[in-house]
């Protein structure tokens, strides 16, 4: 089974992005990653750039609505994803609460929906 | 009546609910279960009764003997449930027990106490081992779902599911309330031993930031195992769970510093670790030496017995630990013992001696084994193999829940 991890952000974590490569909280990411990885489980990951960067688009009624900004306005952001093939929801949690995002922001575990996938439905 | 003694009244009696509730939860629910055989009902019938005496107390008093009062508040709402699902022909043993008990219970004001059994119920082989800890949480301590799923790391949802699913196969799987028979013992204990241990080490990892759940389930397995100790005085094991326990408790105001940093054993401040804790823990260990019948949990105590010597003699005696992890190992080979057998071999022998013992582990049990990690970064690390120990380290980090053992071991990487 896949599972993603949505990984919230607070404004202090988005912060820290610019910190300097040996910044531990950075030390802390990629020995998370190195273990994904070594342990067979990592499919794919990726960062978003800031919040604010996010446009929202909308269609109602024929009228298009743009806006500035990410969809929901709270204070915690989704700041990145990762995918990862496991054997239970048990072990995703596990993996969840080893993420250094956890300790500052939040994480949000999602079984995948393959199937929803194959029959044309997106999102 | 002014509304402030009104409010008096209602948080006195508040008070009281929780402490009868904290009290007799477990000795109730055995009492009903043993009985009906029904777990989740009799938990169900208890928490209406506590339900009544919220409304009922405040208006009439407290009664003298509220563990009795709550009994035959429960007894009557199990009479009731039976009557509404109509049931009565095979229930009827044990509607004969609930009316024949009501009346006489309202008077006496003892009952048998029959958590033994309970305990043997909620670890039975036949019940997912998984399941054993969570079962005994709720049904003898009455925690919440929520709760018990927060401390495992579960969907609340999930944790719920499961844990009804246990007392639906308690129900209708013939799983008997009873004390094991004398050869099926020493098994069937180990089983209720390990859960409560479970649930310790649960409370034990869990010291994440001012999070105080961590430190209560902790307190809650060494009630559990008090408990135990009381019902089965001349068990040595179980005086050894005790034991090693509350050895363990006695050095956790020592296992951060005061800015929260995590202080690894080796470094902590044995002036900060409680003396009377330490005291009853090496009581207990006595005891159990006395009964002469060693096991897991007298040689896990008797570790943390040569650890707890160091608040004398300020030093370790590495080749005792190593010893008794050794001893240990023969009887119960798990991974944990292995590593802390490294560990300790490494102290007393050197690092190379450590690092052949955790070479000689099959790595595939050990890929998401943060101590074994934590463990191979350190010996490689004074081995001088900078390289393969910040490897290793890096697993370590990897694999970290806690944010201050994580930080502990990126400033040991670096």
């Amino acid at each position: 089974m896949q599972f993603a991890l949505l990984i919230y952000h607070s404004p202090e974590e988005f912060a820290m992005r610019k910190n300097d490569y040996n910044d531990p909280h950075l030390g802390a990411w990629r020995a998370y990653y190195k273990a994904l990885v070594e342990a067979g489980v990592y499919v794919g990951a990726n960062a978003l750039e800031l919040p604010e960067t996010g446009t929202t688009v909308r269609l109602r009624e024929g009228k298009r609505g743009v806006q500035d900004g990410p969809y929901a306005d709270t204070k915690e952001q989704l700041g990145g994803f990762i995918i990862l093939e496991l054997s239970s929801a048990d072990a995703a949690l596990e993996w969840a609460a080893r993420c250094p995002g956890a300790s500052i922001g939040a994480v949000e575990v999602r079984p995948l929906a393959p199937e929803v996938m194959r029959r044309g439905f997106t999102g | 009546m002014t509304e402030g003694s009104h409010e008096e009244i209602q948080s006195t009696v508040g008070r009281t609910i929780e402490r009868v509730a904290r009290e007799s939860y477990g000795r109730l629910v055995a009492y009903l279960s043993v009985n009906t055989h029904d777990l989740a009902g009799a938990e169900d019938a208890l928490s209406e009764a506590l339900v009544a005496a919220l409304t009922t107390w405040p208006r009439d008093g407290v009664p003298q003997n509220p563990e009795a009062w709550l009994l035959t508040a429960a007894r009557h709402s199990l009479i009731d449930v039976i009557r509404h699902h109509q049931v009565a022909l095979q229930s009827e043993p044990t509607l004969q027990f609930l009316r024949e008990s009501s009346t006489e219970a309202a008077v006496s004001t003892t009952f048998q106490d029959e958590r033994l059994k309970l305990l043997f119920v909620c670890a039975h082989p036949a019940i997912d081992p998984a399941m054993h800890t969570p079962l005994m949480l709720q049904t003898v301590l009455g925690l919440d779902a929520a709760r018990i799923a927060q401390a495992f790391l579960i969907a609340p949802k999930t944790m719920g599911q499961r844990l009804f699913r246990a007392k639906t196969k308690i129900r209708s799987g013939g799983i008997p309330f009873e004390i094991p028979q004398e050869h099926d013992l020493p098994e069937r204990l180990e089983a209720v031993l390990e859960a409560i241990y479970a649930a310790f080490g649960i409370g034990w990892d869990d010291m994440v930031g001012a999070d105080q759940r961590g430190r209560d389930l902790a307190e809650e397995a060494i009630w559990l195992a008090r408990v135990l100790l009381q019902l089965m005085p001349g068990e040595a094991e179980v005086q050894g769970l005790l034991s090693l326990m509350l050895h363990c408790e006695a050095r956790r105001p020592a296992r951060r510093s005061p800015d929260g940093r995590y202080v690894p054993l080796s470094a902590q401040d044995p002036k900060q670790w409680s003396l009377p804790l330490i005291e009853e823990a090496e009581s207990h260990l006595g005891e159990a030496f006395k009964l002469g019948r060693s096991g897991r949990f007298q040689l896990e105590a008797a570790i943390q017995s040569v650890h707890a010597e160091r608040a004398r003699t300020g030093y370790t005696d590495w080749a005792a630990v190593a010893l008794f992890y050794k001893k240990l190992i023969r009887i119960s080979p798990t991974l944990g013992a292995r590593i802390g057998y490294a560990a300790a071999a490494a102290e007393a022998s050197g690092p190379e001696t450590g690092i052949s013992v955790l070479d000689a582990i099959e790595l595939e049990g050990v890929t998401n084994y943060q101590p074994y990690w934590a463990v191979r970064a350190h010996l490689l690390q004074r081995l001088g193999k900078t390289r393969e120990a910040s490897d290793a380290y890096d697993r370590a980090i990897g694999l970290a829940e806690d944010p201050a053992v994580r930080q502990f071991l990126l400033q040991k990487r670096s």
